[in-house]
């Protein structure tokens, strides 16, 4: 053993001093698997080395192998016979796409990211990852090296996917926090907010891709642990999307160098945060864009001359990780002084583990080094050959000569034992809201509140910081309508340039419901992203989803209760919408935990479903702005009274308890009717109703398009019967759009929708004036665009 | 007549450099995109070409300033090159950050003796002290550039940069006037159409002879009608007839250049 690598004496250690190993280590490992190491060791008659137990500590964290999503759960609802539930993701999210079993998913959960067919030349890849615990500590950096990261899941998918498509959904906690009660150890929401928006937007404008999708959203329980949820979008040859490793070939390390930064990266974004964590500056990666730039450059050349036959990004767990699982069913044997350094002075774990950023590792036949290599000089990137791919199915580490790890690769990727999980979910009881009618005739302020709430006011301040035009394709963008500023529903972009073919990329997401139940939260969160497909032209026929769970403590059963929830939602509502998850992630432990009060506090339970869908004509696509005068405004899909978690009872302090519900089977059919009228050029602007329901909604279209309406909640479907004006307008029901028909065309759609419930709400006018009349006949809401615009725009415009 | 080939010069950091290349294509010239460091190393000849584009991006990350590390690099170490090539009277066209970067190599706005290439102005901050992403109305100029010959008097193009405000001495600014060498303004002043607070709202400008050009908002983003972030409130767009994009036409005349006159 060479003099800098420790031994680690586990072998005599009691349950104590193994927990204090795994715990002063920053190794996140529990009790169980510490045990399972010292057994392990104990028949190999010899301590570990630091190398191995960090390498085993990287390989088995939550972060990297889900073992929540794996693991055996006990769970039980509200008094119902428990049940044993064989592992969430396998159960719920694999077995979904299993049984949807669409063709055109090409390659699904095996790879970095998902792969689906998009033309006769090239697929797409789709990723979404999360940077919470770095962009917690370290906004800008944290936030930038996710989106890094997530742009490098996508390079290493397959033989290498083009980024075309950036897309950033955040978490944080209200913008006008008092410092008085931040947190101990935490930062302001506003300067997280400016750190993250920052991060994401150097990075990505640097990397030349367009961010045209994402969300912004607040509640007080993100301060301490705002999400960062960062996704890409890649295009890759269909010839290009396998990878394999064979003996022989060359461990070959790409990219920038590798210093002491993001060192248990992986380990610590497994564990909750408290007011220390602030301090593990270390943890937090470094990123530089045009590093990683570069690596594209070389690497897309490299892969259409088949120089190399796999390939992994070093995320979490760096070489470790990415030669552990490109290794994992032959072996490798890698020397750890040839690795190129920032600076001199690390130890070989170090080495091993370092989360530097812009570094992905290849696997080259030795033939094909030299044209690489010169590849990779032209575009003046490092590569580096590390080691070599073997046939002993060991992960063995050398530094100067001698063996610093001799791991099987059986121990290291099933060595992990499957822990076995207490879940329990109890629906939680909260105070009803009644209708205000009684109390009120006039909801125009209601409306102005709910518009300028930071949940749905204007993020264009955000939205242009971002180069959402880059590479040329954009045909939907972001912003859209009479003066681009009006929020559109999904963006749209033709990735090989003069070609017809589209990708819509849209998200839904909606923590408030989880406050009722989880199970609605998801499940409004995918007909949400669903809907928002629809709305500007695409089908469900042709869409897939990413789910990116973000969660409190998952060794807590309520918390893992409503993650159960959660899951159970996600096979139910894609299965009944026939659209497969293809790939996903979760961020368990969004927790803080204040170490001298004892103060807990977790985040919302938060599932981000992500949706993409090949659009065969973008000549199809339709925007959310009214677009001319006396065009006719109808709703579609039924209202029920659902307001529970909703932006109408959260205004008024309250959380109620009926969160929308959702009918797939209702909701497949709307959704399929509506997608078939938009392709046939009878409507000319839809919006979903989400955020503040059918009111919202409306005002959006109205004052995007410039111009009024005259409307009347009369006619509305009802799925229940609604009498309050307040439920009919803010109610969020899932399911449910708003659409503009031009007079000609009124006919053919009423008839092409018969069996979808529809109903007339009125006219666009010519005037700013904004009226809507009740359920009585008097006006309810009376005001202008002009004033609702200015409602919306103001709240976020300096950020 | 000579086959128009066009050098996209490439090097760390450009971005722009594949739509740029598609916009040369549809214009009808044969296109190369180049890394700067066969240029250097003499792999590839820059006398082969009679269009030189810098598309955008960040070269070298911009570091110190937008542009400035390409600038360094093209006026030291392609010197002749370059003075070559302007001197034959070959197209030099920079978007964006090859605009940033050819103010900063002096080519643009350019002097009587252009051999010196000395910088005499500059792309600042934006004003917003923001990256800024969004449409801007652009009024044509009355030039000599020869890439906007006979395009339209208002020009509707994107922008997204955050260094973009064109500031110069009085005396620079001045001669640019009276030598005619304003290709672009915005055709609002007021921000954000004037979206980095430009001087006398400039957007584009050329050198004297017209035949380098640089602008900030990015036509190789509108080339066809699809692009236009209004496509779908402009009945026309949903009609047939042209899907070219308004950003087309300075690549045609480029190329159309070219065809006549070499």
């Amino acid at each position: 053993m060479s003099n800098t690598v420790n031994e680690i004496n586990i072998l005599k250690a009691d349950d104590a001093e193994l927990m204090r190993i795994s715990r002063e280590g920053t190794l996140s490992l529990n009790l169980n698997e510490m045990k399972t190491i010292q057994t392990h060791f104990g028949t190999l008659g010899r301590n570990p080395t630091d190398v191995e137990i960090e390498t085993i500590a990287q390989t088995w964290s939550e972060h990297c192998v889900h073992k929540t999503f794996k693991s055996i759960i006990r769970y039980s609802e509200n008094g119902k016979a428990p049940e044993q539930i064989d592992g969430l993701f396998p159960t719920y999210i694999q077995r979904a796409t299993e049984d949807i079993a669409k063709p055109w998913c090409v390659s699904v959960f095996s790879d970095n990211a998902g792969i689906i067919e998009f033309d006769e030349t090239f697929n797409l890849v789709f990723k979404v990852e999360t940077h919470n615990h770095p962009s917690a500590i370290e906004p800008y950096g944290g936030a930038g090296t996710g989106i890094g990261g997530v742009i490098r899941d996508s390079l290493g998918t397959g033989l290498g996917a083009k980024p075309i498509l950036n897309t950033d959904v955040f978490c944080f906690g209200m913008p006008d926090t008092p410092y008085a009660q931040l947190p101990k150890g935490t930062l302001h929401p506003k300067r997280v907010f400016k750190g993250v928006v920052a991060g994401v937007r150097d990075y990505g404008n640097r990397m030349g891709i367009p961010t045209a999708n994402g969300a912004i959203l607040f509640d007080a329980r993100y301060t301490a642990n705002p999400l960062v949820f960062c996704g890409n979008v890649g295009l890759i040859p269909r010839n290009r999307c396998e990878k394999s490793v064979e003996p022989g070939d060359l461990v070959v390390a790409i990219g920038g160098q590798t210093g002491r930064d993001g060192i248990h990266g992986a380990t610590f974004s497994s564990a909750e945060l408290d007011d220390t964590s602030e301090s593990l500056g270390s943890v937090v990666q470094i990123g530089n864009p045009i590093m990683e730039k570069k690596i594209v450059d070389a690497l897309l050349q490299a892969r259409d001359r088949n120089l190399y036959r796999s390939i992994t990004d070093c995320g979490a767990g760096g070489f470790s990780s990415a030669v552990g699982e490109m290794g994992e069913h032959v072996g490798a044997e890698v020397h750890l002084e040839r690795v190129s350094l920032k600076y001199e002075g690390l130890a070989p774990w170090e080495i091993w583990l370092s989360e530097a950023q812009e570094r992905m590792v290849i696997a080259v036949p030795p033939e094909n080094l030299t044209e690489l290599i010169e590849i990779c000089a032209s575009e003046i990137v490092e590569a580096t050959v590390l080691g070599t791919f073997t046939d002993t199915h060991r992960l063995q580490v050398f530094y100067e000569g001698a063996m610093v790890a001799d791991l099987e690769m059986e121990f290291l990727h099933h060595g992990l034992p499957k822990p076995v999980k207490q879940a329990v979910w109890q629906p939680p009881k909260h105070p009803e809201m009644p209708s205000r009618d009684a109390a009120t005739k006039d909801y125009t302020d209601d409306l102005r509140k709910l518009l300028a709430s930071p949940n749905i006011a204007s993020k264009e301040s955000v939205i242009r910081q971002y180069d959402h035009g880059v590479q040329g394709g954009v045909v939907i963008n972001p912003l859209v309508g009479v003066a681009n500023d009006g929020p559109s529903d999904a963006c749209v972009v033709t990735p090989v340039l003069g070609s017809r073919k589209g990708v819509i990329v849209a998200n839904g997401i909606n923590p408030k419901y989880s406050d009722v139940d989880p199970y609605l939260s998801a499940a409004a969160a995918i007909d949400e992203a669903l809907r928002n497909i629809v709305a500007v032209g695409g089908s469900l026929e042709k869409t897939a989803l990413l789910d990116n769970f973000c969660w409190g403590n998952p060794d807590k059963p309520d918390r893992l209760g409503e993650l159960v929830r959660a899951a159970k939602a996600c096979y139910d509502i894609a299965t009944a919408y026939g659209t497969p998850f293809i790939s996903g992630k979760d961020s368990l432990y969004n927790e803080y935990r204040d170490t001298t009060t004892g103060e807990q506090r977790a985040i919302p339970s938060t599932l981000l479903i992500s949706a993409i869908c090949v659009m065969p004509d973008i000549r199809n696509a339709v925007t959310m702005d009214v677009k001319a005068p006396g065009n006719f405004i109808y709703v579609v899909g039924n209202t029920y009274t659902e307001l529970g978690g909703s932006h109408y009872f959260g205004i008024h302090g309250h959380i109620g308890n009926t969160a929308p519900a959702i009918r797939p089977d209702e909701g497949k059919l709307t959704m399929e009717r509506l997608s078939t009228a938009i392709n046939s050029g009878w409507v000319r602007s839809c919006h979903d109703c989400s955020e503040g329901g059918i009111g919202v909604a409306v005002a959006e279209m109205a004052f995007a398009g410039g111009y009024g309406m005259s409307l009347n909640l009369g006619d509305i479907p009802t799925g229940d019967e609604i009498t309050a004006d307040d439920y009919l307008l803010f109610s969020e029901s899932n399911s449910r759009f708003i659409v503009e028909i031009e007079p000609q065309h009124r006919d053919a759609y009423e008839n092409h929708m018969a069996g979808v419930p529809i109903g007339y709400l009125g006219i666009v006018t010519n005037t700013p004036e904004f009226v809507i009349k009740g359920k009585s006949g008097d006006p309810i809401i009376k005001t202008s665009i002009d004033i609702l615009k200015s409602a919306w725009q103001t709240p976020l415009l300096s950020n | 007549m000579t086959e128009p080939k066009v050098l996209i010069l490439r090097t760390a950091g450009t971005n722009c450099d594949a739509e740029t290349d598609t916009a040369f294509q549809l214009a009808g010239a044969q296109t190369a995109l180049v890394h700067i460091q066969h240029l250097i190393s003499g792999k590839v000849n820059l006398t082969d070409y009679q269009i030189l584009a810098i598309p955008g991006g960040f070269s070298y990350g911009d570091d110190i300033a937008a542009g400035i590390l390409l600038a360094i690099e093209m006026k030291h170490k392609l010197t002749n090159a370059l003075n070559q090539f302007v001197a034959d009277g070959k197209l030099v066209i920079g978007i964006c950050n090859g605009f940033q970067v050819l103010v900063r190599t002096g080519l643009l706005p350019g002097t009587d003796a252009s051999a010196e290439m000395t910088q005499r102005s500059t792309l600042a901050m934006n004003t917003s002290a923001k990256f800024e992403c969004r449409w801007v109305d652009l009024a044509t100029q009355e030039s000599p550039c020869v890439f906007t010959k006979g395009i339209k008097p208002r020009v509707y193009l994107p922008v997204a940069h955050a260094e973009g405000r064109f500031t110069a001495p009085t005396d620079v600014l001045a001669d640019l006037e009276a030598k005619k060498q304003v290709v672009f303004r915005y055709a609002d002043s007021a921000y954000p159409n004037n979206p980095n607070g430009s001087d006398a709202d400039i957007a584009g400008i050329c050198d004297a002879t017209g035949r380098i050009f640089g602008l900030m908002p990015h036509p190789e983003r509108f080339l066809t009608k699809w692009n236009h972030p209004r496509w779908t409130r402009i009945a026309e767009a949903q009609d047939a007839g042209s899907e070219e994009g308004d950003g087309l036409a300075i690549f045609k005349n480029a190329v159309n250049y070219v065809k006549a006159n070499f």
